[in-house]
């Protein structure tokens, strides 16, 4: 016990980082903060706008929650190749095109996601919504829904392009084992994002 | 091991641009540079030209207060848009207090203390060899420069430089007939501070990772210097703080460029025209603002506080009182921080419960803060003072915190607040804290390490002189704009003499102006003193002032790469000064413990 703590102490002597991780990491999670608060700014506004509204619609008559839940699938189960892409990355027997593939499932899931959202965006601006404008009521609901899924799908389209990058970087033997957990961290982020938005947008 | 080998390569990486550096041309070692001293040199540089223009502005804010319609032909002649028969506009007059906010607070104070102190000391501090991600800190330095000019060249844009206020309240901010400065004068100042909060975002990152990790064998977290700890808090505080005032900017663009309604409610009427927009809410935007806003003065104070931590005990020849608490109150400070800024807004119709609550939590702050105030003071108790240069202007640091800590005690509370929102009291109280404490606290910096930076130490009877000259006049304007408060003065009124209450205050505000432009004159000794000290100084030792801390044990100024081959074993905390059965009465971190008994 008082051996462990000597351990933890040591630890953050100096000399090394104290978390099982190098600095690249510790930055990667730092980002992953501060970039969580700008989706919990939108959020907070988006729900200090739903509380004042008096004729917020009913998400499930404007959206096809089917769809969502689709989107919603797809883009966890990206989540889960990406972890098995790390784990063939972080494993020194693996063969490295273990690690291509699984990157490549996660680019795939990310596209479809983002394809399923350009479908519905043009459902929803087809219907006759738009920034300022909402058949269905109070016009923030539109305001904010391509606010919140277009800031979000636009990181899922930076993560596509960094997976991509990563994925050249791998074959050409460039990227770190590191990177691509880096690269995960940030794809789980996107994600989580998305929960929250699925939750708070669209379910509740 | 992971971590190990990364230290490993990280060290060799290190070695390879070391030995890159030496053979870089002029432009890749003094401009486009990736040295953390070098970075911070340039933003010190870059903040302290933003002040001037930050000065100047408030020049003329005090040449209308008071002298109010003076027609003062000259100045008219040289600003032709804003004055133009020598009498100043209105609309001028409300993008001069807004651009004369946001360039102290974002450009100046932001810009020296702590990404250009920031930048130079931390790796220095903890025993470094540079920024844990070098080229990202490039980067954000560069950012922050076009971020700057995109702020200056918003006073050529048609309308004039944005002119809502530093916390571009909507629906000024928001609607582009409003006033002309919410033309194209505002989308650029909401531009430019996309570019300020990236840039900085980019610099604390690079903070955090570099304390957590890259600090030097036997650097302990609580063996870091005061400075570093209050950066490292500073970065972690704006790191939480700024990401929902970039949310809030972004809608602000939308409710400005693409007709949503974010901050802008039913049946507004600007300029005798009903606007369109519906549903929204100003309040949500204060929200938002003051979410970033307050914490924000916590990043900017902290870092002053820190240095003046850090000076206290060279010129007393002892530790600080209370090492250990300063740093918990540091910890605590910065979040409660994030949890008062309702204190902002009690008059806004907030709910007297939230009132309530946002008072209670002001009022807790105030006890981490009077605890660091108050230990400042008892490290001077038995200290041999020494009276430089540097220690005037930390001196003067607590004598700021501690009189314009009191004013925070009426402004916090919802009661005092009431009668107070939006007077100069709050103007004083601010440029006490935010205005004075960062202003000396950079001061006290400057000159205590520019022996350091530029390996010349700068004169030490025009720096008293600056201080003197400095000090009083600061503290004759902002004090008596307490009372110009308590007396009911609005802040940012054009013409105050108006109103018949106000027209007794003309005389105190005459004296202000007097005051404030002897203030800026003074400056000029600074600039004269600062430019001489480059060129002819006295030549620098590596420790002129017989400091402790790391940077103190390489040349001045330090190479590149900091540190020689190897880096340096720390073996004690940074303040063993006259130490029992040392021969010295200082002793450097590095000293190992067979020469010298370790105290912590």
């Amino acid at each position: 016990m008082a051996e462990a703590a000597q351990q933890v102490l040591d630890r953050w002597s100096g000399g090394v980082c104290p978390f099982e991780a190098g600095w690249r990491k510790v930055m990667m999670w730092a980002f992953i903060i501060t970039d969580g608060l700008l989706f919990a700014g939108f959020l907070s506004g988006y729900g200090y706008a739903r509380l004042m509204s008096a004729r917020w619609p009913d998400q499930a008559a404007v959206f096809d929650l089917r769809l969502i839940a689709l989107m919603t699938f797809l883009l966890i189960s990206s989540s889960a190749t990406m972890a098995s892409a790390v784990s063939a990355a972080r494993d020194e027997g693996a063969r490295r095109s273990v690690t291509l593939r699984w990157v490549f499932l996660t680019i795939l899931g990310g596209l479809s996601f983002l394809g399923l959202q350009a479908y519905e965006w043009t459902h929803v601006i087809e219907a006759g919504a738009r920034l300022q404008r909402n058949p269905w009521g109070d016009p923030l609901f539109a305001s904010y829904f391509f606010l919140l899924t277009g800031f979000h799908g636009t990181h899922v389209l930076v993560g596509v392009i960094v997976l991509a990058i990563l994925a050249i970087r791998w074959t050409k033997r460039l990227a770190m084992r590191e990177g691509v957990e880096l690269a995960g961290l940030y794809w789980h982020f996107v994600d989580l994002v998305w929960v929250f938005i699925f939750t708070l947008f669209y379910l509740v | 091991m992971a971590e190990l080998d990364d230290a490993e390569t990280f060290e060799t990486e290190v070695d390879a641009t070391v030995h890159e550096e030496a053979r870089l041309g002029f432009v890749r070692r003094y401009i486009f540079s990736t040295d953390h001293k070098v970075i911070g040199i340039q933003y010190i540089l870059t903040g302290l030209l933003m002040a001037v223009v930050g000065t100047l502005l408030a020049a003329l804010i005090r040449l209308q207060l008071g002298w109010p319609a003076h027609q003062w032909t000259l100045v008219g002649r040289l600003l032709p848009g804003g004055m133009s028969d020598g009498v100043m506009t209105p609309e001028f007059y409300l993008a001069l207090v807004t651009m004369h906010g946001t360039i102290m607070v974002f450009f100046f104070i932001s810009y020296v203390l702590v990404s250009g102190f920031g930048n130079y000391l931390i790796p220095l501090q903890v025993g470094a060899r540079d920024m844990a991600y070098p080229f990202l800190n490039m980067l954000s330095y560069w950012l922050a420069l076009v971020s700057a000019l995109v702020m200056l060249g918003s006073f050529f844009v048609t309308g004039g430089a944005a002119a809502a206020g530093w916390t571009s309240y909507p629906p000024l901010s928001a609607v582009a007939s409003a006033v002309p400065g919410s033309g194209w004068g505002q989308t650029l100042w909401i531009l430019s501070m996309a570019l300020f909060i990236a840039s900085f975002t980019m610099g604390s990152l690079n903070f955090v990772a570099t304390i957590f990790s890259l600090r030097a064998r036997g650097m302990a977290m609580m063996r870091m210097p005061l400075t570093v700890w209050s950066f490292f808090i500073a970065a972690i505080v704006g790191l939480l703080a700024f990401p929902p005032l970039t949310a809030a900017a972004v809608m602000l663009l939308f409710d400005r460029h693409f007709g949503t309604s974010f901050f802008l409610p039913s049946g507004l009427v600007v300029a005798n025209q009903l606007l369109p927009h519906q549903g929204g809410s100003p309040l949500l935007w204060q929200h938002l603002f003051w979410f970033l806003g307050h914490p924000e003065v916590y990043v900017l104070i902290l870092p002053a506080l820190g240095i003046a931590c850090d000076i206290l005990p060279v010129f007393t020849r002892k530790p600080p009182f209370g090492y250990r608490i300063q740093v918990y109150c540091l910890i605590a400070v910065g979040a409660l921080g994030m949890v008062v800024w309702g204190h902002h807004m009690f008059v806004s119709g907030m709910s007297p419960f939230s009132g309530e609550y946002f008072t209670l939590a002001t009022m807790l702050i105030t006890i981490p803060m009077t605890i660091f105030g108050v230990n400042m003071m008892a490290s001077l108790w038995g200290g041999r003072l020494r009276v430089t240069t540097p220690m005037l202007f930390t001196l003067g640091v607590i004598a700021l915190f501690g009189s314009g800590g009191l004013g925070g005690l009426f402004l916090g509370n919802a009661t005092a607040d009431m009668q107070l929102h939006d007077t100069y009291f709050v103007v004083g109280h601010f440029h006490f804290m935010i205005g004075g404490v960062t202003l000396l606290g950079t001061f006290a910096g400057l000159y205590f390490w520019f022996p350091k930076m530029f390996g010349r130490s700068m004169s030490e009877l025009f720096g008293k002189v600056h201080f003197w000259l400095t000090f009083i006049p600061f503290f004759t304007v902002f004090f008596m704009q307490h009372f110009l408060g308590l007396q009911g003065m609005p802040r940012r009124y054009y013409a105050f003499t108006t109103y018949e209450y106000l027209q007794r205050t003309s005389g105190q505000n005459l004296i202000i102006s007097i005051a404030a432009l002897t203030l800026m004159a003074a400056q000029l000794v600074f600039i004269a003193n600062f430019c001489w000290s480059l060129r002819k100084g006295r030549k620098a030792e590596a420790n002129p002032w017989r400091a402790t801390t790391l940077e103190w044990t390489v040349d001045s100024p330090p190479p590149h790469g900091n540190f020689g081959r190897a880096l340096p074993v720390v073996h004690r905390w940074p303040y063993e000064y006259s130490l029992e059965g040392s021969d010295n009465d200082y002793t450097p971190q590095i000293v190992s413990p067979r020469q010298a008994p370790v105290t912590a």
